[in-house]
Parts: C-alpha cells; sequence; structure tokens
C-alpha cells in the first residue's frame, strides 16, 4: 500500500515536467537524447568498461581459485558444519539490517524533519559511531559485561549473588551480542544516507503531502520513506554486506558464520580453493539480496523535480514527544560510541599496561594518507562508472557496474589475496620481460607498495561509494541532463554542472564513509603493506589479536579520534548542502 | 559557480589519485627496486612484532644488518607464493608446525644446510632437510583450579574425556592450531576413532563454548566458570607479569600430562628461509643468531619458552613451575595429521 501510494506521488511529481510521466525504466533517456549527437559518450563507456574490469579482477581471480580447490571440501562441511554457518550467517544479517534499518531511518527521519531539544548536535553524533572499530567495540562490552565486569559485579552486590549459576545474565558473546554490536557500529551507514536523501528531497513534496491532508507520520510512511527507499536500501544492504565479511567481531564472540568458515578451510585445512568456493557463497548471498531489492522495487523511479532547495523548518515537537525524540536519538549514540569511547579512555590512561609510543603521530599519518586517497579514488571511481552507465550503457557495462560493488561482501585477507596474485603476476611478467629484452630488472613494481593497498580498499569499498553516488543520481531527473545536453553541453560538463552539484551531499556521504572504513580496515592492510609500515589499525591488531585491549587502548583511541575529524567534517557538509542557495 | 569548481577539482584529485598514488610509493616503500642491498634482512613474519622484536634489535646492534618487518597472521605464504621470484622476503617466522608445514608444502622456503645452526639445534628440532627451523618449544598444559581440583587428580589428555569433568572444561576455539596441534597428536597415538570418541567425549565435558584465548580460558577458571582448562604454558608467565591478569594466575596449579602414558604434547615456534630470498647471506646470519646462545636466552627469558639450543638453559622461572618429557610423536607426523585433526574438530561439532 505504501508502495503504491509512492509511486503515485512520484509520478504525479514527473507531471511537472512534460513528456517523462511515467518513464519506462531504461529507455527514459535513449527516446530522449536520441536528437542529441552521441559525443563524448563512448570515452565515458570505454573508461567505465576499463576501470570496473580492473576492480573486478580481484573477484576474477577468487573464482577462478575456486575452481582449483586441493580436495572437495563440500562433502565433508555440508554433512558437519555447513548448516550451522549458513543459519547463522542468515540470523546475523537479518538481525544487523532489521536494526540498522529502525535505529538508522528512524533517527535520520527525526533529525532532518523535527525540530526537538539537541537536534544541531545530534544531527552529526548521531555519525560517531562509525569511528569505532566493530572488534573494539565488541572487547569494550565483553569487558563491561561478562561475569566479572562492573555491571554483573554491581548485580551480585546489589542481590547478593555470587556464582555464575546463582542468576541469568545475558552472554554477551553470543549471535545476539553479535546482532548488538555490529548494528551499533554499523546503523550509521542507513542513517548517513537516509539524512543525504532525506535533506536533498525537494521539500515541496513534503508540504504538498502534508497540505493535502496527510499527517506527520503518513506523509514519512507514504512520501518521504518511499521517496528515499533507494538510499535506505544501500544503507542497509551495506550493513548486511559489512557483517557478511566481518571476522573481529564474530571471531571474538565465538558466533560460527561463513567467514569463520572461509578461515577454518584456508588455514586449518590448508585449502584456499575451497576457501574460495565459500567466499562464492557468500557472493551468491549478495547478489541474491541485491536482486531481490531491485526485484521488489520495480520500476519506481524518483528523481529531482528542482534544485531548488530551503531548509526545512522541520515540524516542532513539544513535551513528552520532543523528550522522546531526544531519548531515541542520544541512545544510540550513548552505547555506539559514548561508552566504548569512555571505557577506551580510561584504558589508556590507568590501565598500567597501556602501551604509549611516540610512534602513534606516524602511524596516525599512514591511516589518514591512506584513508583520504582511498576516499577519492573510491567516489572519483563510483561517479565514473555511475555515470557512464546513465549515458546509454550497453548491458555489458550495466552488468559489470553492478557487480563490481562485490568485494564489499568478502573478507577483507580474501579481496587481499585476489589482489596479490594478479599485481604480483604483472609484476613478474614485466620484470621477466625486461630482463629478456633490455636486461634491466624492475622486481616488484606495484607488490608491497602503497598502490596495492589502495587498490584493495577500493575493491573492497567501491560498494559504499557506488551506493551513495548512484542514490544521488537516482534523483537527478533526466529531464535536467536532457535540457544541458540539448543545450550542447557535453557529458563531461553535464556531469560536472548539472549533476555534481546536485548530488554533492551523496558524494561527501560517499566519501566519509570509505574514509572511516578504511580507517578501521585490518586483514587486507596486514597481509598487503610494506615493509615496516605499520597503521593505527595494524597496531592495535598486534594487541588486540591477543585479547589485550588495554595495553592499545591509546592507539585504539587514536584511530576513533583521528576518525572523528572526517566525520564531523563531513556531517556538517552534508546539512550545509540542503542550505544549498537556488542559483540563477 | 564557485561550488561547481570545488567539487569538479575535487573529482579530478580523486582519478588523479591513482596516478599519485604510483608515484609516491616509490619513495614511501622503497620498492620497485630491487630488494638486495647490503645490511638489510627482511622478514615475514606471522608472529606478534612485540614478541620478536627485542631478538631482532639485538640482532642489528651486534650486526649492523637492518632488519625490515611485514608482520600478518594470516595470507603471508599466499603473498610469498604469489610474489614468486621476486619476492623481497628472506625469512619467515612463525608459531606452530602446521603453519611451517604450509610454507614448506607450498613451495615458499628455501633447503638450509649450515653447521652453526645444526649445531645449536638438535635434530628433533629441525626438518631433517633443512626447510624449516624449530627455534623455541612450548607444552600445551592443562590448568587446574587450585580450590576445586586436588593435586593429581588429572594427569593425563585422555582423562580429560572423563564423565567427572562433566560441566567443568573450557578450552579456546578447537580451530586454533595449538589445538588442531594437539587432537592430531592424539590421532597419532590412539587412533582417529578412538581420538574421535575422545573428542567427542571433551566435548560434553565443556563449560560453555569454546571462545576466546588462552589465557581467557584460566580467567574462566578464577571467575567460577570452570576447574580446569587447556593452554600453552608461557601465558603463566605472562600472566603473573600482568597485574590485571595476575590473580588469574594465581587461582591456578599446572599439570604436565601425559598421551598415551607417555610425554607432554608441545608445539614449535620456528623460521625458514625464504626460496627466493634477495639476501641469503644476511638471511643466514639471522638464522645463526636467532639460534645462537643470546637470542635463545631471551626467548626463554622474556617470553617463558623453552630455548631449542640444548646449551641454554630454561629461564629458572619457567623451571620452577614444573618439568616435562615431551611427546617422542614426531612434529612432522603431527604436521601431516593437522588436516584431519581440523575435520575431526567439525564432525565433533567441537565449537557448536
Amino acid at each position: 500500500m505504501g508502495l503504491q501510494t509512492g509511486a503515485l506521488v512520484a509520478d504525479g511529481r514527473g507531471g511537472t515536467l512534460p513528456g517523462s510521466v511515467p518513464p519506462p525504466p531504461g529507455l527514459d533517456h535513449r527516446k530522449h537524447i536520441k536528437a542529441v549527437s552521441g559525443d563524448g559518450r563512448r570515452f565515458w563507456h570505454v573508461l567505465a568498461l576499463v576501470v570496473v574490469s580492473l576492480v573486478l579482477l580481484p573477484v576474477a581471480t577468487i573464482i577462478w581459485r575456486a575452481l582449483f580447490p586441493t580436495e572437495n571440501i563440500w562433502p565433508h562441511l555440508a554433512s558437519t558444519v555447513l548448516p550451522g554457518y549458513v543459519s547463522n550467517t542468515v540470523i546475523l544479517m537479518v538481525g544487523v539490517g532489521l536494526g540498522t534499518f529502525v535505529i538508522g531511518t528512524g533517527t535520520a527521519w527525526l533529525v532532518a524533519m523535527c525540530r526537538f531539544p539537541g537536534r544541531g548536535v545530534l544531527a552529526w553524533a548521531l555519525m560517531l559511531p562509525l569511528a569505532m572499530p566493530g572488534y573494539v567495540i565488541a572487547y569494550v562490552y565483553t569487558d563491561l559485561l561478562e561475569f566479572s565486569g562492573p555491571v554483573q559485579g554491581l548485580l551480585r552486590d546489589l542481590t547478593g549473588f555470587e556464582t555464575k549459576r546463582d542468576y541469568w545474565f545475558p552472554e554477551i558473546r553470543s549471535l545476539g551480542g553479535a546482532i548488538a554490536m555490529l548494528t551499533l557500529v554499523l546503523y550509521p551507514y542507513v542513517y548517513a544516507l537516509a539524512r543525504a536523501t532525506f535533506l536533498e528531497q525537494s521539500v515541496c513534496v513534503i508540504e504538498v503531502s502534508r497540505t493535502l491532508g496527510r499527517g506527520t507520520w503518513s506523509a514519512f510512511r507514504n512520501v518521504a520513506l518511499p521517496l528515499a527507499r533507494p538510499a535506505i536500501v544501500v544503507g542497509v544492504t551495506l550493513a548486511m554486506m559489512e557483517c557478511l565479511n566481518d571476522f573481529g567481531t564474530i571471531d571474538f564472540f565465538a558466533v560460527r558464520t561463513l567467514t569463520a568458515g572461509i578461515f577454518d578451510v584456508w588455514y586449518g585445512m590448508g585449502n584456499p580453493g575451497g576457501a574460495a568456493q565459500i567466499a562464492l557463497v557468500m557472493l551468491g548471498f549478495v547478489v541474491l539480496l541485491i536482486w531481490a531489492e531491485r526485484r521488489s522495487r520495480q520500476r519506481q523511479r524518483f528523481h529531482h523535480t528542482s534544485s531548488k532547495m530551503r531548509p526545512i523548518d522541520g515540524i516542532p515537537l513539544h513535551g513528552l514527544k520532543a523528550g522522546a525524540a531526544t531519548c531515541l536519538c542520544v541512545l544510540p549514540v550513548i552505547l555506539g560510541f559514548v561508552i566504548p569511547a569512555a571505557v577506551l579512555t580510561d584504558y589508556a590512561f590507568t590501565s598500567p599496561v597501556a602501551v604509549w609510543s611516540t610512534d602513534f603521530l606516524g602511524f596516525a599519518m599512514n591511516s589518514l594518507m591512506l584513508a583520504t586517497i582511498a576516499a577519492l579514488v573510491a567516489v572519483g571511481i563510483a561517479t565514473l562508472l555511475a555515470y557512464a552507465a546513465r549515458q546509454r550503457a550497453g548491458t555489458l557495462l550495466l552488468a559489470l557496474v553492478r557487480l563490481s560493488g562485490l568485494g564489499y561482501a568478502i573478507p577483507g585477507a580474501v579481496v587481499a589475496i585476489g589482489v596479490l596474485i594478479p599485481f604480483a603476476a604483472f609484476d613478474n611478467t614485466l620484470d621477466a620481460l625486461l630482463r629478456e629484452t633490455l636486461g634491466v630488472s624492475t622486481g616488484l613494481l606495484l607488490s608491497g607498495t602503497i598502490t596495492a593497498l589502495i587498490f584493495a580498499y577500493t575493491v573492497r569499498f567501491l560498494a559504499i561509494s557506488l551506493g551513495a553516488v548512484e542514490a544521488g543520481f537516482a534523483r537527478v531527473t533526466p529531464g535536467m541532463e536532457h535540457a544541458a545536453r540539448t543545450l550542447g553541453h557535453s557529458p563531461g560538463a553535464t556531469l560536472r554542472r548539472v549533476h555534481l552539484p546536485m548530488i554533492r551531499g551523496s558524494l561527501l556521504t560517499g566519501g566519509l564513509l570509505v574514509f572511516v572504513d578504511t580507517m578501521k580496515e585490518l586483514p587486507a592492510t596486514l597481509v598487503l603493506r610494506p615493509f615496516n609500515f605499520d597503521t593505527l589499525a595494524t597496531f592495535v591488531y598486534q594487541y588486540a589479536s591477543d585479547e589485550a585491549l588495554e595495553a592499545c587502548a591509546p592507539a585504539a583511541l587514536a584511530i576513533v579520534i583521528t576518525g572523528l575529524i572526517p566525520v564531523l567534517l563531513l556531517a556538517r557538509s552534508i546539512g550545509d548542502a540542503r542550505v544549498t542557495k537556488p542559483r540563477p | 559557480m564557485i561550488q561547481n569548481r570545488t567539487v569538479g577539482s575535487l573529482l579530478c584529485a580523486a582519478l588523479l589519485g591513482t596516478g599519485i598514488v604510483g608515484g609516491a610509493t616509490d619513495v614511501m616503500s622503497g620498492s620497485g627496486q630491487a630488494f638486495a642491498a647490503d645490511g638489510e634482512v627482511n622478514v615475514y613474519s606471522l608472529r606478534q612484532p612485540f614478541l620478536i622484536q627485542p631478538m631482532l634489535e639485538a640482532f642489528t646492534e651486534e650486526t649492523g644488518i637492518k632488519v625490515n618487518v611485514v608482520f600478518a597472521k594470516d595470507g603471508v605464504i599466499e603473498r610469498l607464493k604469489a610474489e614468486g621470484l621476486n619476492s623481497p622476503a628472506d625469512v619467515i617466522l612463525t608459531v606452530d608446525i602446521g603453519r611451517l608445514n604450509d610454507a614448506v608444502e607450498a613451495g615458499v622456503v628455501a633447503t638450509v644446510e649450515d653447521e652453526t645452526i645444526n649445531t645449536n639445534l638438535p635434530a628433533s628440532f629441525r626438518d631433517p632437510e633443512g626447510r624449516w627451523f624449530g627455534l623455541t618449544t612450548r607444552a600445551r598444559i592443562i590448568y587446574a583450579s587450585k580450590d576445586r581440583v586436588r593435586p593429581g587428580e588429572i594427569t593425563s589428555y585422555e582423562q580429560l574425556a572423563d564423565p567427572k569433568w562433566k560441566g567443568r572444561i573450557c578450552t579456546r576455539s578447537g580451530k586454533h592450531p595449538y589445538n588442531v596441534a594437539l587432537f592430531a597428536a592424539m590421532i597419532g597415538h590412539h587412533g582417529e576413532a578412538k581420538a574421535e570418541q575422545w573428542l567427542a567425549n571433551v566435548k560434553q565435558n565443556l563449560a560453555r563454548k569454546p571462545q576466546g584465548n588462552d589465557r581467557a580460558q584460566v580467567k574462566a577458571i578464577k571467575e567460577g566458570e570452570c576447574d580446569i582448562a587447556v593452554g600453552n604454558n608461557y601465558y603463566y608467565g605472562k600472566m603473573l607479569d600482568n597485574e590485571e591478569q595476575k590473580p588469574w594466575a594465581d587461582s591456578v596449579s599446572l599439570v604436565f600430562p601425559t598421551i598415551a602414558d607417555g610425554g607432554t604434547h608441545v608445539n614449535v615456534s620456528g623460521m625458514a628461509m625464504a626460496r627466493n630470498a634477495p639476501n641469503p647471506e644476511n638471511a643466514l646470519q639471522l638464522m645463526r643468531y636467532l639460534t645462537g646462545e643470546t637470542a635463545q636466552e631471551m626467548y626463554a627469558e622474556l617470553n617463558y619458552e623453552y630455548p631449542s639450543n640444548p646449551v641454554v638453559p630454561w629461564s629458572e622461572k619457567v623451571k620452577s613451575w614444573g618439568t616435562f618429557t615431551p611427546d617422542d610423536l614426531s612434529l612432522a607426523a603431527i604436521a601431516e595429521l593437522r588436516d584431519e585433526a581440523t575435520k575431526m574438530a567439525d564432525r565433533v561439532d567441537y565449537d557448536g
């Protein structure tokens, strides 16, 4: 019902542009731009094809490896642990998907559309948990909630219980615990994308729906939510993919998912081919997920009809309602950021085993450099791909662009191997060739360099930037594009002068998410990095892997603080994007 | 318009980014050059840096040879394999015989025949063909609650399956290399069928789902969640050194159990020379150094491991925890049974 109404509203809006109602998917561009020559379009297609092929290289490598397992592991797995892996994986994904959807969308709507005490601060504070690595928050909450932790200690003092068998307390190291931890650090994906979308939605739509008699809740459910659906879905999908590839948290909580299975088969049984096959099953999950969503969305397309924006006044909330709104938005911030950050700070300054080092500054610089470059590259490539796909792209390019985000669902250590093999093959081939012809040795040109790292990050995180950019593009009506092209702009100029200004918020969101994710990335960094090269994450890991988080609390805190700077800067920019003055 | 330009230049920068990185890396990592360099040796380590840093620093001080390190737990062997002929790695450092065996099977190690090393290490601590070398030994022991377990109440691994321990045992994941090696040793001594029955019974006795590392099991004893735990012996020393963990260690006594009425199961940390080592001379120097008295003493005193070099005594502290006879099953045999052991853990759903 809600969807139906949403579609009607969209059609109603589209009606303001003659000729664009209702645009059959995929055909609308062609029809309208046919008159305009295809100049410059081929360039975009070729460039995109080259880039997307490169990005898919690691995935292709993994598929290739899956063809050559050292032994067929499936009969063994299927008869023993596989059913458990699969059901754990599904429960984890569904749980985190629901959790992030409810928290992310709910808070984004409140902050974007309502006025209540603390809204200004919460708008950016809700992003904070993003800076907290999943394994760190898992560790912190285990310390707090386990038997010997302060919470149960207090409980025992109050009740007089003594041993574990005297009372029941939820076990934090469990599937439920993992869902809670991952939801707390992943909901900002949904929040950021949903908020950017709510802000980019032409305020008129909401106002029209209110004028036509919709209540606040109805306007949200029937108008804003369907309009924001592409962005929200991207956010939820990202969160679900992230928990699919998570190793740190689930390993610490002893939750056996498919990722755990990959590591077993790979390292326990020395069968990388078999591990690659499990990775492919995981990719199957993701493809299914994406397909199901697209299918359910079918022909809906929502576009901006106007780039005229003015700040939303917001619905003022009073009394109880205002208090409730504040509480609802404060809670995720406290649980996902304030508490873990406080515990880390406490460890860092009071634990006798905390390791302080002057090297942190260097590690932080490395982390910042990698994250900045990765964010720029990932957003750049995402823009290229998304835009090229809009330019009457062929089936092949469209399919490849769809697949280009798959790297996000694969555990980082597996992606790393997918990067390692083609890079080293290239290096070694080039070296052999030059040795033979010129007598010079180039050695390893790319392997073990930062280039390999950045490439791996791009492959891993392209889904994030692509999701954000596509969600932005989806809301730019083809009519504007057509107008610009008709007026003689090349595709490049159209992109620069029409699209980019309109989707600035989405670009920034994508960049921010990639930045922070790169800051926290671990497995690929470990395997691919150059000699004597540490980031904050790798430094934290050498202690955290031994469950000695107190020792690396100062470095973990440094990750969080370094991650905060861009989170705050960009949370601000997303807000600013809304206040863009109408251009003459 | 200003905004248009900002975004435009941002994008340009992004697209150029890759190019810039390509240029910058040569400066930043020194790669792109041949890796052979006088006075340097490159180490791929599967051990945490802070555990091996003291020995490497002492080596540099003595020889003037700079040690470059990449540390990663998973994927190092894959990296070596992919890099092939041009790999910069000289020496591989790792724990667990299984990992050493992986490196050998992947064909990424060189054969080393060196008199000094062979004198320093008894034959049982090295591959007969010189492909890997065991630097230190660690025993997989039983930690027993001082309050709730009488001395002598448990003396063998086999007894872990005794129903009297129902709901009283804690261990880490059955997929962890340390446990896998122990399970493999059980298979080696008792055959697969008996070993599997044993493991199934041990699982029945677990107080909780396997989780956490070895120290976390001792902590669980302290908290009363279980009464006995399986763990490596050097963690005892590490816990005693740690203000927060000392009470955990104080709550347990150490049992050096027997396997098939023989000795205690042990594992090694070890090293190998990379097959295409660009600095083989320096690599050899480092390998000799790590088997020599200074480094072996550091392993013993700092890490509480048993030095492989027989000239170097155990640390006094380690000696005070008790002595034992190591199991006579060869490390090579244990490495070979690792696959079977992992699958056995799956079949009894040890971690489930």
